[in-house]
């Protein structure tokens, strides 16, 4: 087992945009991508080091240096008071983006991954996106198990980290049906989408990731979506015997309520 | 609630038995289910034959919570998820949240963000191996757990005033300073831990009752584990090389130096070495991180009402148990329009039925207590 394709090693991040589907990333958005790697350039090498016995004594002592102005200074003041020489490159940008930065907003994707999906799929993806560095793919809900299936075969997008759903009750296909993947080899994370009006089905995606299982349960089970192919779709987190899908936006808290109380404690709920 | 209501047409219950099948139920009330969990057994003598998981008896409606409230006022629930690692599970919301607006806590939030959540990785690997090993009859090793535990949450306890459902961290950063000698108390913990941690071992991993009850039970296989997408600690102990921290670094992971153990043959066993050098590796993160914790502001200017422009954010963070997620959708208003959680503890107690079948009846105990569930995360 120990040598077998799968074991493998993704613990080294391409530099930059890990979730950006393999595009540059924005170019109005200089500070929120580097997690802070350029900061301290000195001091990380021999705080590494770190020997069980590391200077016992006298190792309280600088620890407690940078705690010392930290009493006094008032939590949200803006400009990092007295930036020590550790901190003065990544400090002197930081209190200006979130002021005069553009907000973040969904733009249009146009990689060699989305031409890649064009050129197999033609008019069934319907429409890919950028958002907050993250690569988004709408697609049609026809071709959603052809789709997946091609994700984890030829972009070995092999892991399914979650699928899910939103619910948009004023459009005229009121669900989106999100599949959040991620990919071993490349690293990378990359989102589908499928848009699916009130009375559609979905192809479960049980044959590719057997994960889909208990998660498509639970969409079921929420938003009352009907998974085509599933063995077993029945309510997941809710009783059997359970009214309406909670996580619509039209599902109706105190109705329910009311009922409840009625049934059940024999009285006029006062709500 | 009377458990037989709840989905009671099952799977099991309408296959023809054999003559020596029979049907066994355990919990949701049980010791060893660590909550509310029932699981239901189809035993073939001795052997498991088939298992289903029914679950849902600690459903909130957490997601259905978020859309009622702003985006601060939720921040509180998610640490009801975890309950045994709230830390971690606030870490990732907020960083879902400043992901969203567009903003960044500064470098001193997340050094010490990134302290209290490896404290409180280890707090959460600490309940899992007390009551592991408690379940299948090591009485010990929960008593030397806890103690050790006791320390990390009155270190929460003096940072934020709470020790188990923290809310330690604010959308842009932290609320509170560090308090005075905060440094030193992770710095004793952490020294004394590492003589703790040899003690445990010297009761458990070459105890020959464990090793028999744990070796080459609940076997998952690489290929299963990416195909059930399993996450953290039963992922890597399959030997899949994977974790957040590294693959896409949050919080101030990027300027720590960590190994990441990884096992062979995914079995109880491996999970249990894992989880063990796991808490070695946080230890020497805080270690790293204390001696360098960047002076400065503490919070990000974003505003009191957070109003984040119209779209959406998938963020991961690796938590005590595995991948958490937050997908978060604003349409532009101060509630979140869909906040969905990717449970990593919901994600893989699917895996139980796979290592269960064919196992003895009383591996189950040992299965449940390696997966390492919170029944709190896996009902939302």
């Amino acid at each position: 087992m120990a040598d077998d394709p799968t074991k493998k090693d993704a613990t080294t991040p391409p530099p930059g945009g890990t979730e950006a589907g393999g595009t540059p990333p924005k170019s109005s958005e200089p500070a929120a991508v580097p997690p802070a790697a350029s900061a301290q350039p000195a001091k990380p090498a021999e705080a590494v080091k770190l020997p069980e016995t590391a200077k016992p004594a006298d190792a309280a002592k600088p620890a407690a240096s940078p705690a010392a102005p930290a009493a006094p200074a008032p939590p949200t003041a803006a400009k990092p008071a007295a930036p020590g020489a550790a901190a003065g490159a990544p400090a002197a940008p930081k209190p200006a983006p979130p002021a005069k930065e553009a907000p973040p907003k969904p733009l249009p994707l146009d990689n060699e991954l989305v031409q890649r999906f064009k050129a197999r799929f033609g008019a069934s993806i319907i429409e890919a996106t950028l958002d907050r560095k993250q690569a988004i793919i709408l697609v049609a809900a026809a071709q959603w198990l052809e789709i997946s299936k091609y994700c984890r075969d030829e972009e070995k997008f092999d892991y399914l980290a979650d699928l899910t759903a939103v619910d948009w009750p004023k459009r005229e296909k009121r669900f989106d049906l999100v599949a959040n993947l991620y990919s071993f080899p490349k690293n990378e994370r990359l989102r589908l989408k499928a848009h699916l009006g009130e009375n559609e089905t979905a192809r479960t995606l049980i044959p590719v990731w057997p994960v889909a299982n208990w998660l498509e349960r639970e969409i079921f089970d929420m938003f009352g979506i009907r998974f085509d192919g599933h063995p077993d779709l029945r309510r997941m987190l809710l009783p059997e015997e359970w009214v309406g899908y909670p996580l619509r936006k039209d599902y109706d808290i105190l109705t329910q309520d009311q009922a409840w109380v009625k049934e059940n404690l024999g009285i006029e709920s006062g709500q | 609630m009377d458990p037989t209501r709840h989905n009671s047409t099952t799977e099991i219950e309408t296959t023809v038995l054999g003559a020596d099948e029979i049907i066994l139920n355990m919990g949701p009330q049980h010791p060893s289910t660590h909550g509310v969990l029932r699981v239901k057994l189809k035993l073939d003598g001795e052997r498991v034959a088939a298992s289903e998981c029914i679950i849902g008896y600690l459903h909130r409606g957490v997601e259905k919570i978020a859309e009622h409230r702003s985006y601060q006022q939720f921040a509180p629930y998610v640490d009801r998820m975890d309950y045994v690692a709230a830390v971690s599970n606030g870490l990732g919301y907020c960083e879902a949240v400043e992901k969203l607006l567009g903003a960044e806590a500064p470098p001193r939030a997340r050094v010490v963000r990134t302290i209290l959540t490896e404290l409180q990785r280890i707090a959460s690997h600490l309940v899992w191996l007390g009551t592991h090993a408690l379940d299948i009859g090591a009485l010990t090793p929960l008593f030397y757990c806890f103690r050790e535990r006791e320390e990390i949450l009155k270190i929460f306890e003096k940072y934020c005033g709470a020790r188990l459902t923290t809310h330690a961290f604010r959308i842009g950063g932290l609320q509170y300073e560090t308090y005075d000698g905060f440094e030193e108390e992770v710095k004793r913990f952490c020294d004394d831990f590492a003589h703790r941690i040899d003690e445990y071992e010297t009761l458990l991993t070459e105890n020959r009752i464990w090793l028999g009850r744990t070796k080459g039970v609940g076997i998952l296989s690489a290929e299963d584990a990416i195909a059930l997408a399993v996450s953290g600690p039963v992922l890597r102990a399959s030997g899949v090389k994977w974790d957040i921290r590294k693959a896409a670094p949050y919080a101030a992971y990027a300027q720590y130096k960590f190994e990441i153990p990884v096992g062979k043959t995914g079995d109880t066993y491996d999970r249990y070495i894992v989880r063990m050098e796991e808490m070695r590796q946080s230890r020497l993160i805080c270690l790293q991180a204390i001696e360098n914790i960047p002076t400065g502001a503490i919070m990000a200017r974003i505003g009191k009402v957070l109003k984040p422009p119209p779209g959406e954010v998938y963020h991961a963070i690796e938590a005590p148990k595995g991948e958490l997620g937050y997908y978060i959708v604003s349409d532009g208003t101060t509630q979140p329009y869909r906040v969905r959680v990717r449970p990593p503890s919901f994600i893989n107690l699917q895996a139980f039925d796979k290592m269960a079948r064919g196992s003895l009846v009383a591996d189950v105990v040992a299965i449940i207590g390696t997966i390492d569930i919170v029944l709190g995360e896996v009902d939302r």
